[in-house]
């Protein structure tokens, strides 16, 4: 028998799905908009964009509540240790089924590379698109604001754009990354059931 | 305000019943007999209209000094009234036009009827100098007169160019009785504006201006002409204000009026009331006779695409228009200024001027009418060819071009070579009417895109249309690589479990 431990509770399963749902509706509508494709045409793009993005926006105020009320942000604090080994793990380790060199616990149910890649999310991608988001929002605004000697379009455009590429590269790498857990499904099962399967000696199901 | 524009009856009943007044009982042999009937009571009325451009055919721009209006510019459609006076002044508010002994002074010269008429029994045909057509009976017509009308304005304006619908686009007969979805404002069975609801007149003299054009007006609502001190230049703003877009989830488009002019968005076709536009005229293919001396004509689809005194033609029908930045700055080609083509080979007979930068453009549409048309290559100047009329150096009496332009330009009191060639030449006409329902405003899509209406528009970062080649070549090629990592690297895992397995 293994050994189960809750690893994502009931609101950070919620926050993560509701927040992956959003950030590709946001991703797919925001690529029309930014003229790379036509689907829902440019007005209905922009519509559900704008929709979608303020339901990011208020998740994000639970979620950052959540965070900081139980803790958990503690979580993204940075750590080198072991990133060695999860790199080995990953460039070798991996393909000829090596233990996996991270135990996942309630306190530290990210690996290390994962703490550095949510960081990183959490840190400069995030803000970017933020920040570009709203200055895009707002963009009828600028002049009232006294924005408009300061910012253009253009840039603002290139930076929301430049963070959309960097959320799709990070959501490939991601989804891909699911499947590297002990089992292939067992970091997908966590995230759905909220127990993580810690058992060493479980083989795939 | 505009409810009270809407509710109001399109002609006014008068206190005056102009069928009563014995001055008006006829019979009048010609207009000026009429005319002098007028003035007895409306003792400024040809006063008034001796100041005005309808009169004058005359304007100073005020801007650049060019004396322009229609007795002095040229065009690429009929080129120009000069030494065609005679059949040109149809369209004027005058009797007797037919050259430069036109006494501009006289007041029973004046042509009342052509404007106040409500009969539609009125007219003055080419050639006639003004004259109203024979065997019209002018005392019933002056019994009738009443407030202008699209018919009146019409006679002329949508006529322009030589035919119907022929010169601007967003003007010809269809307007006269329109549907909603053709004009939203003129619409006969609901608002039913005539074409002084907007183009108010004070003094007989009519807002609006072809010549300095109110391009970007950033008044917000204002009071419709009381007087000269309010300007007015019949544009939209002076009804709807600066923030016409009231739904919520439209006003965002508030802020695209700052830059985007409301015509712009809110045209979305020229000639959409079934009567196509004229859009090309190469007066170098012109005259072909056939068999009988008579000048060749050809129609495809009822449009006269050759005619033997005039040349070839092209038209469009529900035709987007072109957009380019405009301030209302405009400078024509006139007769006595060496031509400069630009770099596709056009003479810009009219320049229009703006940029994102300026502070006063906004972005326009415009009928382009592209043209060829004589002139004189030793000289480099356009020219005023006599074509219309009986004698002998009437092109469309002779087909010799020296001829009627060695006439056209001595009538000008230009110097001309002799010497004659064609040159491509170009003109830009504002559009402003055939204002459709919010619900056909054209979409976001239509600019928002690559290769939309706004393609040419330059200086303005557009989403959808505009974006950096080196983050999308860069972004996508990443993203790519991201992809065939994982990929790779997932095969990589599925190839060492079944080794591992053998």
């Amino acid at each position: 028998m293994s050994t189960k431990v809750m690893i994502f509770k009931r609101f950070e399963r919620f926050w993560h799905w509701s927040q992956a749902a959003l950030i590709i509706v946001l991703l797919m509508s925001g690529f029309e908009i930014h003229g790379s494709y036509k689907l829902l045409g440019f007005e209905n793009a922009v519509t559900l964009h704008r929709a979608v993005a303020w339901s990011l926006v208020t998740l994000w105020v639970f979620a950052i509540f959540w965070h900081f009320i139980t803790g958990e942000w503690k979580q993204y604090i940075p750590t080198l240790q072991k990133v060695d080994a999860m790199v080995r793990y990953y460039l070798l380790g991996i393909f000829i089924r090596a233990p996996h060199p991270f135990r996942p616990t309630v306190l530290k149910k990210h690996n290390p590379l994962q703490r550095l890649a949510y960081l990183f999310l959490w840190v400069v991608i995030s803000p970017l698109i933020w920040i570009t988001g709203w200055a895009y929002l707002f963009y009828a605004k600028w002049q009232v604001w006294g924005l408009d000697q300061y910012l253009t379009l253009e840039e603002v455009a290139f930076f929301h754009a430049l963070g959309a590429f960097m959320m799709l590269v990070f959501l490939i790498a991601h989804l891909y990354l699911i499947t590297t857990g002990r089992t292939v499904m067992s970091h997908m099962k966590a995230m759905i059931t909220g127990w993580e399967d810690i058992d060493p000696g479980a083989k795939e199901s | 305000m505009l409810l009270a524009l809407i509710s109001a009856p399109a002609h006014a009943v008068s206190t005056a019943d102009h069928g009563k007044f014995k001055e008006l009982q006829g019979p009048f042999e010609s207009g000026p007999e009429v005319t002098r009937a007028c003035i007895k009571c409306h003792t400024e009325a040809a006063k008034q209209i001796h100041k005005t451009n309808h009169w004058t055919w005359e304007f100073l721009n005020p801007d650049n000094k060019q004396r322009l209006g229609k007795k002095n510019i040229l065009n690429n459609f009929c080129i120009t009234p000069q030494s065609n006076f005679a059949y040109c002044t149809a369209c004027h508010v005058g009797y007797g036009w037919k050259d430069d002994t036109f006494d501009f002074t006289s007041e029973e010269n004046v042509d009342c009827l052509v404007c106040h008429d409500t009969t539609g029994n009125y007219s003055k045909p080419p050639g006639s100098a003004g004259n109203p057509k024979e065997g019209i009976d002018l005392a019933y017509v002056a019994q009738n007169i009443g407030k202008t009308s699209r018919d009146t304005c019409g006679a002329c304006h949508f006529f322009g160019g030589g035919g119907n619908g022929v010169k601007h686009g967003d003007m010809d007969d269809s307007l006269a009785v329109p549907p909603r979805k053709l004009d939203v404002h003129m619409d006969a069975v609901g608002a039913d504006f005539t074409c002084a609801t907007c183009h108010k007149s004070i003094n007989h003299d009519v807002a609006g201006s072809r010549y300095t054009p109110m391009a970007s007006d950033t008044e917000d609502y204002h009071i419709h002409r009381r007087d000269y001190n309010e300007k007015n230049n019949a544009h939209c703003r002076a009804c709807h204000g600066n923030a016409p877009h009231k739904k919520e989830d439209k006003s965002r488009l508030n802020h695209h009026a700052r830059k985007i002019a409301c015509q712009t968005c809110h045209i979305p076709t020229i000639a959409r009331g079934g009567i196509a536009t004229r859009m090309t005229w190469d007066w170098s293919t012109a005259g072909k006779l056939d068999h009988n001396g008579e000048p060749l004509q050809e129609r495809v689809e009822g449009n006269l695409v050759y005619h033997g005194k005039r040349g070839s033609f092209t038209y469009a029908e529900n035709a987007k228009p072109e957009y380019i930045w405009f301030n209302g700055k405009v400078k024509y080609q006139l007769l006595d200024e060496k031509l400069v083509p630009n770099e596709d080979g056009y003479v810009l007979i009219n320049e229009f001027f703006g940029s994102q930068d300026d502070g006063k453009s906004r972005i326009w549409p415009v009928k382009v009418f592209r043209g060829v048309q004589p002139y004189d290559p030793e000289r480099e100047t356009l020219v005023v060819p006599h074509t219309t009329g009986i004698n002998e150096d009437a092109y469309w009496k002779n087909f010799d071009w020296k001829k009627a332009i060695t006439a056209g330009m001595l009538s000008a009191g230009q110097p001309f070579s002799g010497k004659v060639d064609f040159i491509k030449t170009q003109m830009s006409w504002p559009i402003n009417h055939m204002v459709a329902p919010a619900k056909d405003a054209v979409g976001c899509d239509e600019c928002h895109s690559k290769n939309g209406r706004l393609k040419d528009i330059k200086g303005i970062y557009i989403p959808g249309r505009d974006a950096s080649n080196i983050l999308d070549t860069a972004g996508w090629s990443i993203a790519l690589l991201t992809l065939v990592g994982v990929t790779l690297h997932g095969i990589g895992r599925v190839i060492s479990y079944f080794w591992s397995k053998r």
